[in-house]
């Protein structure tokens, strides 16, 4: 547990506190981890959940099952499956024994300590739950044991449990032999947690165990194989109305007037109304498709003056002369003048413009919720990742207090970052509309793929210019880095925690807090002005600071004729390395040795390298690439990767299966691009994911460590970009710095 | 409006809609079957592909209207199947233990897809797994396992 950051200035550097509500309640929640129990203390007394409650994250039921509740929402990132382990483990249970269930919106219980509120991101479900849930089996346990140890009159250190048998001498009994008694019990305030050499689950590799089907599968394989898995998309109540949007047609318009009348004519067709902010037209109709047809028929009027009218091409430019800006001092401020002297007077130079463009998240379930009427209320259905923030702008709309708002937590289709937003943005729509109906009928608010693709919070364009002076012999004299791009906090409620003396630290993170040697950089920002709305995308501000950073890193090793690995290596293992620097050192080396690196490649192909720490996380990778002309084909992706304790290999394999699918989508052909405000693409075939024969094969090699568990859903995408990148250059000698690589001419195959 | 019986999963299904309303609607609000989903409407992502007398279809561009008497078996169909068909048991088995599954929203269509390749393609080649499911779109990226759960289904069946 020594690896948890100390001070803001670790936290984001590293990424961990991007969502951190409160300075206070990050380093409580690191505090928690260190010490081994959270202050609000597991093992408060809870209401039962059902069956046997026996403690906010346990019951057990009469048959034995054991029910694991999760206070984090899965977008199929395993976190069910991971909590339900942690569980398990110091239960001690049958794996067959166990299920999960979502917790309810309660901040009181269910709040992610390294964030501060309920809520999942950052790559934190594991890391802030890692005790918590070990000791919640574990309290659970200890309870079931002496229940036992009472009635078969031993004592409790005479009872063993293995895969949720207990025994004691002749005597055996399950789990349901005993819940009643043991929930009747005090709950232990600190059970005694398992020693790592102990774990029968934790860091067992499902994939090596799977012929015998003994280790921890996914929890959702079942559900999810045979069309039972609820997602909110699925949910229908008697009544139920169907919402649809009609949208700005650029970002920053507002609604002047609509006609409905040939909607009218409609089958299924129930009203339409203007939002109450001006965003738009809500449309009701008795089915989805109908209220798709229905807004199609309604025309709008909207005033532009304060819209978004760029077009892409002008808003690179701006990016570019806001770049030049360097209004914000990020690191060495007031050595920049110094710094800017020793690269204009080094024996050679690298000048780099890097620039990238907005980006969808398109999670594969269309962005929607169902708000229904309650008794006292209202219940949200959602594929709900952030309940602290969607409970309170529900309420706030509706006129309700926080209390009278309850949130059913059900399967996400994919996120990636799309359904926190700090605005809890289409909850608020589905919370208008379900009041423009009047409050007492339920309503589904639905988004089609093309209001997905069109409806902003992107990932931000962005635009880094580098400049980097080296001596004679090849070492850096001077580096002047300087970001354009929009923040994604400021004017939100992360703001005052994540905005540092104007710096928001999700647009610097990964270029500030590099882990390479780097005395003589000098880092500045500039944010970038549009109405166009941004977020949080898989890995935030690293999916272009590692494009920008290991690409300038080959750059270097290539202008001073020295190996990649070896030039990333001797970066990182200066005289006294920081335990940062070995770990990642220790990472790029198994990535070299799982891939071979340096053993010769044949005609035609080719390899790169890129290794960034994100989310606590440190991975490296080589891609190897076969190139024809402009036609590349990604071959394999070689992977190894250090997220501490590695509770579950395969899950963890799979993160970096899907991080490196997702990031390769977006670095091959991903863009949004404004002609005159107006986004150009409007669904899949011009905003086209990853299609299977695209799909590298994957080896992934995780890095033993006893460190604290850290991320995982993240890391895996920043290293793609610039590891393809880096293959690019070593097979064409071009070196492309704008993203995606399409626009420099290549395609994919 | 009109009143259609369609046969879905070996049942008759009686609905009365407009016949130029996509099937998947049809299945998901008014037959509340919901295995089948929504990802595109363009016939650009597989998330709605269900079978048509045995053969793939994409249901948000098959008008109900168009379907006729053709038997509809959804991925609902296929899970209630796996005492009786050995390629969707083999698939959905292959699917569990190869643990494909991430958000699980494309699955319905990626197993649909599958099911329907098998059938036709017993023993499929890469080439064959990607020309059958190249139009299913996996935004969580699972392909590297669908590819390999596809090849243990082929190898299992064949056993
Ligand atoms: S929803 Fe039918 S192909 Fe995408
Ligand atoms: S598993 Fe999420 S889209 Fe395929």
């Amino acid at each position: 547990m020594t690896h948890q950051p100390t001070d803001t200035e670790t936290l984001s550097a590293t990424g961990l506190s991007r969502r951190g509500f409160l300075k206070g309640a990050a380093t409580a929640g690191a505090a928690a981890l260190t010490l081994g129990i959270t202050a609000r203390g597991v093992l408060a007394a809870a209401p039962a959940v059902r069956d046997a409650a026996f403690n906010p994250f346990v019951s057990i039921g009469s048959d034995g099952t054991v029910t694991v509740i999760a206070k984090h929402f899965e977008m199929g990132q395993g976190t069910t499956t991971g909590l339900t382990t942690l569980v398990a483990e110091e239960l001690d249970a049958d794996w067959a024994q166990m299920k999960s269930a979502f917790a309810p919106a309660d901040n009181s219980r269910y709040a992610n300590s390294l964030l501060g509120a309920q809520g999942t991101g950052g790559s934190t479900a594991i890391a802030n739950s890692y005790l918590q849930y070990r000791q919640a089996g574990a309290a659970a346990r200890d309870m079931l044991v002496r229940a036992a140890a009472a009635r078969w009159k031993v004592r409790p250190e005479a009872i063993t449990i293995r895969d949720g048998i207990l025994t004691a001498g002749k005597k055996r009994g399950t789990f349901a032999d005993f819940v009643k008694d043991a929930a009747a019990l005090t709950p232990p305030q600190t059970p005694a947690l398992k020693t790592p050499d102990q774990f029968r689950l934790i860091g067992v590799d499902h994939a090596a165990a799977r012929k015998g089907h003994t280790g921890p599968g996914r929890k959702d394989g079942t559900g999810k194989t045979d069309g039972s898995a609820r997602f909110a998309m699925d949910v229908h109540l008697p009544g139920m109305v169907y919402a649809v949007l009609v949208r700005p047609p650029q970002f920053g318009a507002t609604l002047t007037g609509f006609d409905d009348s040939a909607a009218k004519a409609l089958s299924g067709f129930v009203a339409a109304h203007a939002l109450p902010n001006k965003a738009g037209v809500a449309v009701f109709a008795r089915s989805t498709w109908q209220a798709f047809k229905a807004r199609d028929a309604i025309t709008a009027q909207w005033d532009l003056s304060k819209a978004e009218g760029r077009s892409s091409a002008d808003i690179t430019e701006a990016l570019r002369q806001a770049a030049a800006r360097a209004e914000l001092p990020v690191q060495n401020g007031p050595r920049r003048a110094d710094i800017t002297a020793a690269v204009s007077g080094a024996a050679r130079k690298i000048e780099a413009e890097f620039s990238v463009p907005f980006l969808a998240h398109a999670p594969m379930e269309p962005l929607n919720c169902v708000i229904e009427p309650t008794a006292t209320g209202v219940r949200v259905h959602d594929g709900c990742q952030f309940p602290a923030i969607t409970l309170p702008t529900v309420a706030a709309i509706l006129g309700l207090k926080p209390e009278q708002v309850e949130i059913t937590t059900l399967f996400a289709g994919g996120s990636f970052g799309r359904r926190a937003t700090p605005t809890s943005d289409y909850h608020a729509e589905a919370a208008m509309a379900f009041a423009l109906m009047g409050g007492k009928t339920p309503v589904k608010l639905v988004w089609s793929r093309e209001d997905d693709i069109k409806g902003g919070y992107y990932r931000s364009a962005a635009l880094h210019s580098a400049s980097i002076g080296l001596t004679a012999d090849g070492s850096i004299a001077g580096w002047d880095h300087r970001i354009a791009t929009k923040s994604i906090l400021k004017g939100s409620p992360f703001e005052a925690v994540m905005v540092h003396n104007g710096i928001d630290e999700t647009s610097v993170e990964g270029v500030k807090g590099s882990l390479y040697t780097l005395p003589d950089m000098a880092i500045a920002l500039t944010d970038f002005v549009t109405p166009v709305p941004v977020l949080w995308w898989r890995s935030v501000g690293h999916t272009h600071t590692a494009f920008v950073m290991e690409s300038l890193i080959d750059m270097v090793a290539a202008a001073t004729g020295k190996d990649p690995v070896e030039t990333r290596l001797a970066l990182l293992t200066p005289a006294a390395p920081t335990p940062q620097q070995a770990r990642m050192a220790a990472v790029v080396r198994a990535a070299r040795d799982l891939a071979g690196w340096g053993q010769p490649v044949a005609a035609g192909k080719a390899r790169g390298f890129a290794s960034h720490l994100s989310f606590n996380t440190y991975v490296a990778m080589v891609v190897d690439i076969t190139v024809d002309g402009t036609k590349v084909h990604v071959d394999h992706v070689h992977a190894a990767v250090d997220c501490g304790v590695a509770v579950n290999p395969d899950v963890i394999r799979a993160q970096i299966e899907g991080g490196v699918g997702y990031a390769l989508s977006a670095a091959l052909r991903g863009e949004i691009t404004l002609d005159k405000g107006q986004v150009a693409q409007s669904n899949f075939p011009d905003y086209e994911p990853l299609r299977l024969s695209e799909m590298p094969e994957i080896s992934v090699r995780i890095v033993a460590s006893a460190e604290a568990p850290s991320g995982i859903g993240e890391p895996g995408v920043p290293p793609v970009a610039p590891a393809l990148a880096n293959a690019l250059f070593a097979a064409t000698g071009k070196r492309v710095t704008t993203l995606p690589f399409s626009a420099a001419g290549f395609s994919f195959v | 409006m009109s009143r259609l019986t369609l046969s879905v999963n070996g049942k008759p299904q009686t609905v009365d809609v407009d016949p130029e309303t996509p099937l998947l609607w049809v299945l998901r609000d008014t037959l509340m079957m919901t295995g089948t989903k929504f990802g595109c409407g363009v016939a650009a992502c597989g998330a709605c592909t269900v079978h048509l007398d045995g053969v793939p279809a994409r249901a948000c561009q098959t008008p109900v209207g168009d379907v006729g008497t053709a038997a509809i078996t959804t991925i609902e169909g296929a899970a209630a199947s796996v005492r009786t068909d050995k390629v969707a048991a083999a698939v959905q088995s292959a699917w569990q233990d190869s643990d494909v599954v991430q958000c699980g929203y494309c699955q319905s269509g990626q197993i649909m897809a599958a099911i329907g390749l098998l059938r036709e393609t017993p023993k499929p080649t890469d080439a064959d797994i990607d020309a059958a499911l190249n139009g299913n779109l996996c935004r969580c990226a699972t392909y590297v396992r669908i590819r390999a759960a596809v090849h243990l289904a082929a190898t299992r069946l064949e056993a």
